[in-house]
């Protein structure tokens, strides 16, 4: 069995760190991502539009275009732009906070018109950025610094699950994965492949949510983090493909 | 080619932006500025342009980003209501630099207020709502003509400083029809600028900037401080009319300076010295036109659709409060030229309170 | 000359429409001129009308002020419109539809039957245009030669030249009734 060559993408090589947490997600989630956009051929033709907040540590880590507008606005940036360019591949990359909290708006309406773009939304159950707040994903139960005695339902509402909200939307793609694992790492990939594919095959709005550890505010090691996103969060948000439709 | 037509404010402006070669356009649906939406979600795709009818005006703002990030010359309009929405986006497309047109309709009031015409959101769309130090042109039309022409002239505006330009108008001008004159279709190429985020040759690096200063705020301060202060420089446009030798000089802009300029008309016919300063620009505020009048001068008189007098303010300023200023403000009623004679009037008389 | 016009009706009555032929006329024989319409909520149920003026002139705000000829289509549009006509002003009323009606003696009152002209002029549709005959020809604002060719060319512009033979018998028989 031949061994696979441990390369980091082009696109990543001789850039500045990226300044995330030790055991935060986001360094394997752009990892995997330049990976897959490498490997379909878009290493010229493409563009994040990146979040403030954790996620946009990445706006400098890459050599390819990036551009980072306002909080929860990444989804309709790039739709701006793909609408311009639709030859180039355009994805958006925002946590939960972004996509659920202030964006949801456009969570909704991009899904509703379909819109040929990719969506990727790194859920960590919190606002990371700002020192771990609630997030609309946060769980029942999660104590985080504004629902210091943990979230309660009658107090804080209930987390949203994006599978349950986009139930019957007519998108090209939905799928849930995860960085915590190998074997679930290897599966996200796939996942993004698969956006991106049916975004350039013109099929629509795609969305990758993908769950990630975020040990610092978690106040967890990293291992403890990986261990709490199997007992708990995997229990809550389940992984897998939830829409996916074949292209017309 | 160039053609003549009778359209509406808004339909010509819109008619206008395609033909200055914008071809992105999102934007909300409200009174008095639907016209613009409703026509260009039609006319656009016949163009070859792109049109999304947004979940709010805020998201269209974003959009004009990504789509001006790809080299598109882009369009949203609103009215004030809206427009306080624009300003998170008019924020962002101040700090990175990218051009963009914008339009408000003005319709009257504060929080919902009514759907009539007012210039109630001179200060709101002059001096910003943003956060940071965002500045940008804004232009005041005061015909359906001037819609059309100021549109070409608002995209240049815009590419020379990469930054926003906003025409001011309002319900009156946006609702009436003209005879206008409308210029040919412009090319426009989407790869002119280096800014732009396009299709990379091999070994070639890409973009990597956001909403705020990669350089360094110091640097940043300073570049867009010089940028401010050039716009300034430049970009005043004004319209003086009799005013070296007027007792009196109306200062207005769009449908209240064309209620001023037949206010001079008669006033000169009775042999009373009234002038008017009609902004073009609202920012810059055309200081330089205030060094034409007659230094004699009993005072300016500031007419617009307000509750407040929102220009004046800038006029105090543009004379560094050397000139009584006086007001005519009607809120939703366009101002009546015999109203702004007898006021002039009451000035050279002695008999008007000053604002 | 300043020509202050108020044309208005139901919703439905082609007011705008009639607004914008009596603009189009002015603007293809030369004046100046401004159409304002009401709009957004006003147009809901009502009234419907749209104010023209027409001048050799700039003109400057484009609503009226001193009507000199109301076009009334109906009779809200009188209840309305009739006391800010100015002395000696026109009053045109739409007597298909409003009759029994007392009007102000110090104004021009002239009935036309546009039904029955449109009948005449065998164009349904034509009501309107008869009412600019008559509009035209009563007040001597614009030639019938000018506003003929002009609306010629507007149905044209508007692919609508099909209706261009009937819109002319309309405009004709409006005209040549007064």
């Amino acid at each position: 069995m031949a061994i696979k060559k441990f390369e980091i993408p082009e696109l990543l090589k001789d850039k500045p760190s990226h300044g995330a947490c030790q055991g935060c997600g986001h360094g394997i989630c752009w990892r995997i991502i330049y990976e897959v956009v490498e490997e379909l051929g878009y290493k010229n033709k493409h563009v994040i539009f990146h979040d403030l907040a954790c996620g946009s540590h990445g706006l400098f880590a890459t050599h390819g275009h990036a551009f980072s507008g306002a909080h929860g606005r990444a989804i309709p940036t790039a739709t701006g732009y793909k609408r311009i360019r639709p030859d180039m591949l355009v994805f958006s990359y925002a946590g939960d906070g972004a996509t659920y909290n202030i964006g949801m708006q456009h969570t909704v309406h991009t899904a509703a018109r379909n819109e040929n773009i990719t969506a990727i939304v790194v859920n960590n159950t919190n606002f990371g950025m700002t020192g771990g707040q609630m997030s609309a994903t946060s769980l029942i139960g999660q104590k985080t610094t504004s629902s210091p005695a943990g979230r309660d339902s009658k107090e804080n509402g209930n987390p949203i699950d994006i599978v349950n909200l986009y139930h019957g939307m007519d998108i090209a793609y939905l799928a849930r994965g995860a960085v915590d694992s190998v074997p679930n790492i290897n599966k996200t990939k796939n996942y993004i492949r698969k956006a991106f594919q049916k975004q350039m095959a013109g099929e629509g709005f795609s969305l990758v949510e993908i769950l990630a550890p975020c040990p610092t505010n978690w106040n967890l090691t990293p291992a403890a983090a990986l261990d709490r996103m199997e007992n708990e969060i995997f229990k809550i948000y389940t992984l897998g493909e939830f829409i996916e439709r074949s292209a017309k | 080619m160039a053609e003549k037509a009778i359209m509406k404010g808004n339909e010509a402006l819109a008619e206008a932006a395609l033909r200055a070669g914008c071809r992105f356009f999102s934007g909300y649906p409200i009174t008095p500025q639907t016209e613009v939406l409703e026509y260009l979600s039609w006319r656009m795709s016949e163009v070859g342009g792109e049109l999304i009818q947004t979940e709010d005006e805020l998201t269209g703002l974003h959009m004009l980003i990504g789509a001006s990030l790809a080299g598109s010359r882009v369009l949203s309009t609103s009215a004030g209501p809206g427009f306080a929405l624009f300003h998170e986006g008019i924020s962002y497309i101040c700090g990175c630099e990218i051009p963009a047109v914008l339009v408000d309709v003005q319709r009257v009031g504060g929080a919902c207020g009514g759907i009539s015409a007012s210039q109630g959101d001179y200060e709101e769309v002059t001096h910003g709502g943003g956060n940071g130090d965002s500045q940008y042109v804004v232009l005041t039309p005061a015909s359906v003509q001037e819609e059309v022409d100021m549109m070409k002239e608002a995209y240049e505006i815009a590419e020379k400083y990469r930054n926003p330009v906003v025409i001011l108008t309002d319900a009156i001008i946006g609702q009436m029809m003209e005879g206008i004159t409308l210029p040919d279709f412009a090319d426009i190429d989407i790869d002119k600028f280096d800014y732009t985020y396009k299709e990379l040759k091999d070994g070639e690096d890409g973009i990597q900037r956001g909403g705020y200063p990669g350089q360094g705020f110091p640097a940043y301060a300073a570049h867009m401080g010089a940028k401010y202060k050039a716009m300034k420089e430049a970009e005043q446009r004004w319209e003086n009319i009799e005013v070296s030798d007027a007792d009196v000089v109306c200062v207005a802009y769009g449908i209240s300076s064309r209620v001023c300029k037949e206010a001079v008309r008669k006033a000169r016919a009775k042999g009373i010295k009234l002038g008017l300063i009609r902004l073009i620009t609202a920012w810059p505020f055309p200081e330089k036109a205030f060094a034409e009048i007659n230094p004699d001068c009993k005072g300016l008189l500031a007419v617009e659709m307000s509750i407040k007098g929102q220009m004046v303010p800038d006029i105090k300023l543009a004379t560094k409060c050397n000139m009584p200023v006086y007001g005519y403000f009607s809120l939703d009623v366009v101002p009546d030229a015999d109203v702004v004679v007898e006021t002039a009037e009451k000035i050279i008389a002695g008999t008007c309170e000053e604002v | 000359m300043l020509k202050e016009i108020i044309c208005a009706g139901f919703g439905g009555q082609g007011i705008i429409t009639t607004g914008i032929l009596i603009s189009y006329c002015a603007f293809e024989t030369g004046s100046q001129f401004t159409w304002y319409p009401s709009y957004g909520a006003e147009m809901r149920g009502g009234t419907a009308n749209c104010t023209i003026k027409i001048s050799d002139e700039e003109i400057a705000s484009p609503l009226a002020k001193d009507i000199d000829i109301l076009i009334a289509m109906n009779g809200p549009a009188i209840d309305k419109f009739e006391s800010s006509l100015r002395p000696g002003g026109y009053l045109f009323v739409n007597s298909s539809l409003i009759t029994d009606r007392v009007y102000r003696n110090d104004v021009n009152v002239i009935e036309v039957d546009t039904a029955a002209l449109a009948e005449e002029a065998n164009n349904p549709k034509g009501a309107n245009i008869a009412m600019i005959g008559a509009l035209i020809k009563k007040t001597g604002i614009m030639t019938f030669e000018g506003c003929s060719d002009a609306i010629e060319k507007y149905f044209t512009e508007h692919g609508k030249a099909k209706f261009n033979e009937a819109n002319q018998a309309a405009l004709k028989i409006g005209y040549n009734k007064f």
